[in-house]
């Protein structure tokens, strides 16, 4: 089996490895600070008792389940988020790649721009941003 | 094969190297995070004229330690019917992009630990992953408050997340490169051609949308204690609150950086060139990591300083302010700057 990596493949390497290594390092350090307070491991007291581990609701006796069903604008929210969201990672490429992609690349994304700017005065008008 | 194994070893003892040095990096952020705990209790103990801490060790410096060292010696509970799997992961989840997004900041030319040419995607990436952590650990928790607080915090989080990418494609558009480094270096030239000037409305954009997507006051409806009493973390204590709270203050730090970084030059000096020649005084006012540093701190100010100043929001015009203001100032921005580039009119009629 021979592999070969192009040049390019390799400064890929080079450049993200310490990124990696980066986020080896904080899942490490940060499960060494939540290993600590584990109980029976960590250096923390472990006493069982009733009332201590009831979830917290005013000192009243919990009732029903705490995983209820929740307001739908909260849905709304995340819908308009995708599409916002999409909206940005198209226009990182081309921000970044303005000075080069001359006129068609300008107005293509004005367009684009535009559509998404009058779907956005759409939900506007049609209140799916009030939030009373 | 042979071949392969002789490269491999090589590499090790460079990789070994630039561990100790990550490592050693995140203990001082650790204790950056710590002594900013204890700044924001002095700074608003002053600014309500009172003294704040000042038994433990000279002064208060010994706070924080005493907290940290509290905070390992006390039960970490699950409540009933958590997930308990979910439930310890949830802390972690929320620590760990707050520290990974660090691999990429680079405190002056060339002094970073990954020089990648994606480095604001991966930010964007890294300050979006966040949100797991708060939702996983208000559903896991088996708590009202917490799930209410989780569910506020990620709506939050998401709406100011769209304006804040917004801002972030005007900076690209003014620099032309994904490239934190590069974003800076474009930046050169004296205070005025810092991103501040000619982005304003989205430098002001990303600074309130940076406080809001760390959850801090004015925008902490999130926690708020007057009515969901802490919110999603409201059922963890010792170690499990702890890295929330680490994870919080780490946040408040990075986006103090990467708004340095971004709008205010990194680790460009505000002086003229020349008075880097100063004898002794040069090394202060020139380029180098201090000035970055010194910006970070500004903005770390800044955060304390909204927390003194300004009541809590209520919710429906966090929402409000997030959709109806900063998205459309952010998109017409957009625009005035993309007629701005393409017809090279000043301040880029020079590129």
């Amino acid at each position: 089996m021979d592999v070969t990596w192009s040049a390019r493949e390799i400064i890929m390497i080079e450049n993200y490895l310490p990124v990696l290594i980066f986020i080896v390092i904080a899942t490490v350090v940060g499960g060494a600070i939540m290993f600590l307070g584990l109980a029976r491991i960590g250096l923390g007291p472990h006493v069982k008792d009733a009332a201590k581990e009831s979830p917290y609701e005013c000192g009243f006796e919990a009732f029903e389940d705490a995983r209820m069903q929740f307001d739908v604008r909260y849905y709304l929210v995340a819908i308009l988020f995708i599409i916002f969201d999409l909206e940005i990672a198209f226009l990182f490429p081309w921000a970044v790649s303005i000075r080069e992609v001359g006129l068609i690349g300008f107005v293509s994304m004005a367009v684009f721009l535009i559509i998404l700017t009058i779907g956005f005065i759409y939900e506007w008008k049609k209140g799916a941003l009030d939030w009373d | 094969m042979l071949e392969w194994a002789q490269n491999f070893m090589a590499a090790i003892p460079p990789v070994l190297l630039m561990t100790v040095y990550m490592f050693i990096f995140v203990l001082v952020l650790f204790g950056c995070v710590a002594y900013v705990t204890l700044a924001e209790r002095k700074v608003i103990g002053f600014m309500q004229v009172r003294i704040g801490p000042n038994r433990v060790g000279p002064r208060g410096f010994g706070q924080p330690i005493a907290d940290a060292l509290k905070l390992m010696f006390k039960e970490m509970i699950l409540p009933n019917d958590a997930d308990r799997f979910l439930f310890r992961l949830a802390p972690l989840l929320s620590m760990i992009p707050a520290l990974a997004a660090w691999a990429v900041i680079p405190f002056a030319d060339g002094w970073n630990f990954a020089d990648i040419n994606a480095g604001l995607l991966y930010l964007l990436a890294m300050t979006s992953l966040g949100i797991y952590g708060v939702i996983i650990a208000g559903w896991a928790s088996n708590s009202k408050y917490a799930l209410l607080g989780a569910l506020r915090s990620a709506a939050q989080i998401v709406s100011y997340e769209i304006a804040m990418g917004f801002a972030l494609v005007g900076v690209l558009m003014a620099s032309g490169s994904l490239n934190l480094g590069d974003i800076v270096e474009a930046q050169e030239g004296n205070v005025f051609t810092w991103n501040w000037l000619i982005l304003f409305p989205l430098f002001i954009t990303y600074l309130i949308a940076g406080v809001a997507e760390t959850n801090r006051a004015p925008f902490d409806v999130v926690e708020g204690e007057s009515e969901i009493v802490a919110g999603f973390h409201v059922e963890y204590s010792g170690m499990g609150f702890a890295l929330f709270f680490l994870a919080e203050y780490a946040n408040i730090i990075l986006i103090s950086a990467l708004t340095a970084l971004l709008f205010l030059g990194g680790w460009l000096s505000p002086f003229p060139e020349s008075w880097s020649s100063v004898p002794y005084l040069g090394v202060l006012l020139g380029h180098g990591p201090h000035m970055f540093i010194a910006k970070t701190c500004f903005f770390i100010f800044c955060f304390l300083w909204f927390r003194a100043t300004f009541p809590r929001y209520r919710y429906d015009q966090i929402m409000r302010l997030g959709w109806k203001v900063l998205l459309p100032i952010t998109l017409i921005w957009i625009f005035v700057e993309g007629v701005l580039l393409y017809f090279e009119l000043p301040p880029w009629w020079f590129d």
